[in-house]
């Protein structure tokens, strides 16, 4: 019986809620292959309490890695780690969300192990074979379905394509993965992160996200109408990579292609032409605004409302107006449309 | 210091990519171009030579003698050799490209190996990892910015992260790959792809590089993704509101 080992990750010292729908497809790809799944969890010399979190998901195991050098784990030594927890687990699989976590860890763990690898994948194909996966390429203008050739393999699960995973009744133990810590590899030296306080909800995650592009002009003006906007309605901000460029928006915020992947419940799309890698990386929400001048964007082909304005005038109103129109605020002053 | 440059042949990102109507990819219009990441990782090379770090540039492409034209760019870039990796059968999947592309890394022992994060065709993003993982060096992906100690026996890197920045020191030699911020590669002027045209360009046989194993992963059918169903315009804030409310039920 295949086991499928799953890697989580760590903000601090509680497991990323992003990193879960990697749980998710492990669930799925167990319950096809009637295979079962473990879980890895990397953390600094906390990290047996924090497995504790990760036990209710039907995991056979949970393994925890301990060590000071894994507080803020690189590709190198998380990599050895995973191929430590394989061998000790018997998994021939390797699954982990496509964070830029799991993009620098995953394709080193799965040369360590001699694995293929599917990026990104979003779906598990129809197939009786059950080794056949759908991933988007050429930015998301192609879904291809690829094969392996055996049921081992590494996996980078894109996070907007599953929900969260099931919980479970069992729980599952809860082992260390045995290593020396001396023997971990030591030529990355981790010196520094410099990560904003987050104030607003996780953009891969959030259920709306407010967008910009280029016409922002400077981080002042985009922070002001957009952060204004995503404020209002409790939304994360992202931004076009010519936003990111331009120096309006932290790297962080750039969605697309090469950038991260959202799919909210609602996304709205201010001076955003429409890019084929910029819709790579939104294409899939639920309803999109665009506004723009220009009535030919592209992007008003995937708007489910499309608003020609200037957004230096219609966020603000649209701000004031959705503000407005809170409950226990005044009541808005919105006209009827005519007929 | 000898920094070797991996760089794929891509169609064009701003180009519009389709399938044909056997579900293969439509060719005709296409131009091909040097994957975008792997100029980036280019022109950090040379930016390092100008600041008189980098000795040796050798660009180094795994696929078909039609990846010849994008080597005379990485020539024209200001690569000081190419090397093609010359396989007619294809080039297998993400970890042969590693296996080969470490093959001539293990002969030309560079001491740092500079290259995209993600090739933006295929979108794999794998085989700056697995390059590092079969080499047995430290890896930085994602580098916004790379400065080579004056000893060059190390490098300290700013990567971009989901959370923001980090910053990496690796020793050397290492695989750095690139993100977007790290430069905006320069624009190559006719004097310069003359002069590629006499730099050499050496053709090594895939067979020649040891025993390779089939490719683990096929890509077996490629399909245009559902397209979104066309919205409709709104002529006011106020109506876009209301509908959101109303319609949509978003808000
Ligand atoms: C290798 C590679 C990777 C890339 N990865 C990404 C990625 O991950 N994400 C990404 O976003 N891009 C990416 N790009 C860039 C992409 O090709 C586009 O250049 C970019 O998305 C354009 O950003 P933009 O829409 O902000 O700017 P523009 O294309 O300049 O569009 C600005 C829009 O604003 C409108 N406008 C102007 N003034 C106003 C106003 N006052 N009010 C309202 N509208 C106004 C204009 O009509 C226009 O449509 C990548 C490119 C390459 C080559
Ligand atoms: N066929 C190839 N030849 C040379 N370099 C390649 C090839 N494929 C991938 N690479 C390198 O690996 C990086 C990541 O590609 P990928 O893992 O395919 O997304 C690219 O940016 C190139 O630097």
């Amino acid at each position: 019986m295949e086991v499928v080992l799953v890697v989580l990750e760590m903000t601090g010292e509680e497991i990323a809620p992003s990193s879960l729908p990697a749980i998710t497809f492990a669930q799925r790809l167990v319950e096809r292959w009637g295979a079962v799944f473990d879980v890895l969890v990397l953390a600094g010399p906390r990290a047996g309490g924090i497995g504790g979190a990760a036990i209710s998901f039907g995991a056979r195991t949970v393994w925890c890695a301990s060590a000071d050098a894994l507080a803020h784990p690189t590709a190198d030594s998380a990599a050895a780690v995973c191929r430590l927890a394989m061998a000790a687990s018997g998994a021939s699989c390797l699954v982990g969300a496509a964070s830029s976590f799991g993009k620098d860890m995953l394709p080193r763990a799965a040369e360590l192990a001699d694995l293929p690898m599917v990026s990104d994948v979003i779906a598990l194909a129809p197939d009786a074979s059950g080794r056949r996966f759908q991933r988007p390429m050429y930015a998301g203008n192609i879904t291809a379905t690829v094969e392996i050739s055996e049921r081992a393999a590494a996996f980078s699960v894109r996070a907007s394509a599953f929900e969260a995973p099931r919980r479970s009744a069992a729980q599952s133990e809860v082992r260390e993965v045995a290593f020396e810590a001396a023997n971990l590899p030591r030529g990355t030296e981790w010196i520094s992160a410099d990560a904003p306080m987050q104030t607003r909800p996780d953009l891969t995650s959030a259920r709306v996200v407010v967008s910009g592009g280029r016409p922002l002009r400077d981080a002042e003006t985009f922070e002001r109408l957009l952060g204004g906007l995503a404020d209002t309605l409790g939304g994360a901000v992202g931004a076009t990579r010519a936003a990111v460029d331009g120096g309006l928006a932290p790297n962080e915020l750039q969605i697309g292609q090469t950038g991260k992947v959202v799919a909210p419940a609602l996304y709205i799309a201010a001076g955003i032409s429409g890019s084929v890698q910029h819709l790579a990386g939104m294409k899939d929400s639920g309803v999109i605004v665009a506004i723009n001048t220009d009535p030919d964007a592209p992007i008003f082909e995937v708007a489910d409302y499309g608003l020609v304005a200037d957004l230096h005038q219609a966020v603000p109103e649209l701000t004031r107006t959705l503000s407005s129109a809170r409950p226990g605020a005044p009541a808005p002053r919105v006209e009827k449309p005519q007929g | 210091m000898k920094v070797i440059v991996p760089v794929k042949r891509v169609p064009d990102p701003y180009g519009r990519v389709r399938l044909n109507a056997s579900g293969a990819l439509d060719l005709a219009d296409i131009k091909w171009v040097v994957n975008p990441f792997d100029e980036i990782a280019l022109e950090e090379a040379v930016r390092m030579r100008e600041r008189g770090a980098a000795v040796e540039i050798v660009a180094v492409s795994v696929g078909t003698a039609e990846c010849e034209p994008i080597l005379r760019t990485a020539l024209a870039m200001g690569a000081d050799r190419a090397v093609l990796i010359e396989s007619a059968e294809g080039v297998g999947d993400s970890s042969t490209v590693a296996r080969m592309l470490h093959a001539v890394i293990a002969r030309e022992l560079p001491d740092l190996v500079l290259m995209g994060k993600q090739a933006i065709d295929d979108d794999n993003g794998q085989v700056g990892g697995r390059v590092a993982a079969r080499w047995g060096a430290p890896q930085a992906t994602f580098a916004s910015a790379i400065e080579v100690s004056t000893d060059g026996k190390s490098a300290t890197i700013t990567r971009e992260v989901d959370s923001g920045r980090e910053t990496l020191r690796v020793t050397l030699p290492a695989v750095i790959t690139t993100d977007l911020r790290l430069n905006e590669p320069r624009y190559v002027a006719l004097p310069a792809i003359l002069r590629a045209r006499s730099k050499p360009l050496d053709r090594i046989a895939a067979a020649t590089l040891g025993e390779m194993p089939a490719a683990r992963l096929s890509v077996v059918r490629m399909e245009a993704p559902e397209s979104r169903r066309r919205g409709r315009r709104v002529g006011s804030v106020a109506e876009l509101v209301s509908a959101l409310r109303d319609e949509a039920k978003v808000i």
